[in-house]
């Protein structure tokens, strides 16, 4: 139906016509508003010999509820850039995805793999632009032709560049594991090994953190992406389908009644086969 | 044995008065850049197009009639542009709240907070143009964020009517939005917009008749 109070179509990107009504909810619901999907998470990164080694946890939280056990928090931007992500779960997944999106056109315009500066600096813009309404707190490892490097984005636009680096509501105990253990040029087996411990520090000290842990290695050559690293040992024996055989439920009684059919009128109708 | 060579002092009066005539030029270059720095290009060429138009023809004289620049934009839509603070500018017209259209005014509503990003993201676009033209206009002078500016003054006028959905294709083009995407390419695409005006309505908004 066509309304008498739109005289413009209205502007394509976000819409804020809700603010006001969700405004005015807030008070009526007690404080108990829904609340998006957080990944409290603990993400690690550090810079090796050959290259760069991002490690996540995969449990992501709604509130008190882990809502995914296997979720993943490593997501591709570019063939040698990969991006972790800790913060509101949708913000994360769609800011690495338009990321990504963009760096693909530019490499497939110029012929070129992106830089990992390049990618900082466009998160950057777009999250600064949304001054921190956009939840999403990142780390991005990647391998380019100047060399392996490493890089947090903050979800009000701050960039900091360091060789290791930890994120997520975890970060403080993964950060602890990284400083003690933390030497330039290590090779890959300690390097994986120190991001798996700082991982595993953050799901044993965070709430918010679990499950199993996600490594995914960038070199030169190409990426490791392994998934899981390392398995949770507290796994529930969960039946997926549940279907009981005959004989599951006893039979107390059986009663057979016949019903008697008989044919009224019958009809034959041809169908139409040409 | 070297020889020092200093100027005569005969020629320092010369020399003086070459400077007074030269800082007087500089008067003169001071004003141009005074001008160049105030000059809004849309008043710019609002003028040379009163200027040079006769306006003897019809659509113009209409709109002389009704009072609001030759622009086909009606004056109404022009004032969404420069998005102002919520309530403080009625959109009826005669400066009152249009009841017909937008309900019964109240304080509260005005007051209450839109969401922080609203205004902020109406205004980027053109605020990113600004900066980027007051900074080309730094670096190459104002011939070159003129040129521009005409360019991207042609392209927008390459649209539909208002309640059909242009591409835009020309403008994205010299935005550079053609091979970016963004949030404003995913949610809330016009094209699949939930409400549709009344297509007259629209028009004599967009024209000012409204």
């Amino acid at each position: 139906m066509a309304l008498s109070n739109v005289f413009e179509t209205p502007a394509a990107g976000f819409n804020f016509d809700n603010a006001a009504r969700n405004a005015a909810l807030e008070g009526l619901f007690d404080g108990q508003t829904p609340k998006p999907l957080k990944t409290g998470t603990t993400i690690a990164g550090l810079v090796f010999k050959d290259g760069v080694v991002l490690g996540a946890d995969t449990r992501a939280t709604s509130s008190e509820v882990v809502a995914d056990k296997m979720c993943a928090k490593i997501h591709y931007i570019a063939p040698n850039i990969y991006c972790c992500g800790a913060g509101t779960a949708a913000d994360t997944e769609k800011t690495t995805d338009l990321l990504s999106s963009n760096l693909t056109i530019f490499s497939l315009n110029s012929g070129r793999n992106p830089r990992v500066v390049m990618a900082v600096n466009i998160l950057q813009d777009t999250l600064y632009r949304y001054h921190g309404q956009i939840g999403a707190s990142l780390i991005l490892g990647g391998v380019d032709c100047t060399g392996n490097h490493l890089y947090t984005v903050g979800p009000y636009g701050s960039v900091n560049k360091m060789p290791y680096l930890a994120m997520g509501s975890g970060d403080l105990a993964a950060l602890g594991i990284l400083e003690d253990g933390y030497k330039p040029d290590l090779e890959l087996d300690k390097a994986k090994e120190l991001v798996r411990v700082a991982i595993h520090a953050g799901i044993m000290s965070d709430l918010g953190s679990g499950n199993n842990i996600d490594i995914c290695v960038i070199t030169r050559p190409g990426v490791d992406y392994i998934r899981p690293y390392q398995v949770s040992e507290y796994k529930d024996k969960r039946k997926t389908k549940y279907k009981y055989g005959p004989g599951t439920t006893p039979v107390l009684t059986e009663k057979v009644v016949p019903v008697k059919l008989e044919v009224v009128e019958e009809t034959v109708q041809r169908m139409d086969t040409a | 044995m070297g020889r020092l060579q200093t100027h005569p002092v005969v020629n320092s009066a010369q020399e003086v008065m070459d400077a007074i005539e030269e800082s007087g030029h500089d008067e003169k270059l001071d004003r141009e850049m005074a001008w160049t720095n105030a000059i809004n290009f849309e008043e710019y060429l609002q003028e040379w197009m009163c200027l040079a138009c006769s306006h003897s023809s019809k659509p113009s004289k209409e709109s002389r009639r009704d009072g609001i620049k030759m622009n086909t934009r009606g004056l109404r839509s022009q004032l969404k542009d420069s998005v102002p603070v919520a309530g403080l500018c009625p959109q009826g017209a005669y400066g009152v709240q249009d009841t017909l259209r937008s309900g019964f005014t109240s304080v509260k509503n005005e007051l209450l907070p839109s969401h922080p990003l609203e205004l902020s993201e109406r205004n980027f676009q053109p605020n990113q143009d600004k900066m980027n033209f007051s900074t080309l206009r730094n670096i190459q002078g104002l011939h070159a964020p003129m040129k521009l500016q005409m360019e991207y003054r042609a392209a927008r006028q390459i649209q539909r009517l208002p309640f059909l959905q242009s591409s835009n294709l020309a403008l994205d083009i010299l935005r550079g939005n053609d091979e970016s995407v963004g949030f404003e390419d995913i949610l809330n695409d016009p094209a699949q917009s939930e409400m549709m005006g009344e297509p007259h309505m629209m028009v004599e908004y967009k024209l000012g008749l409204l």
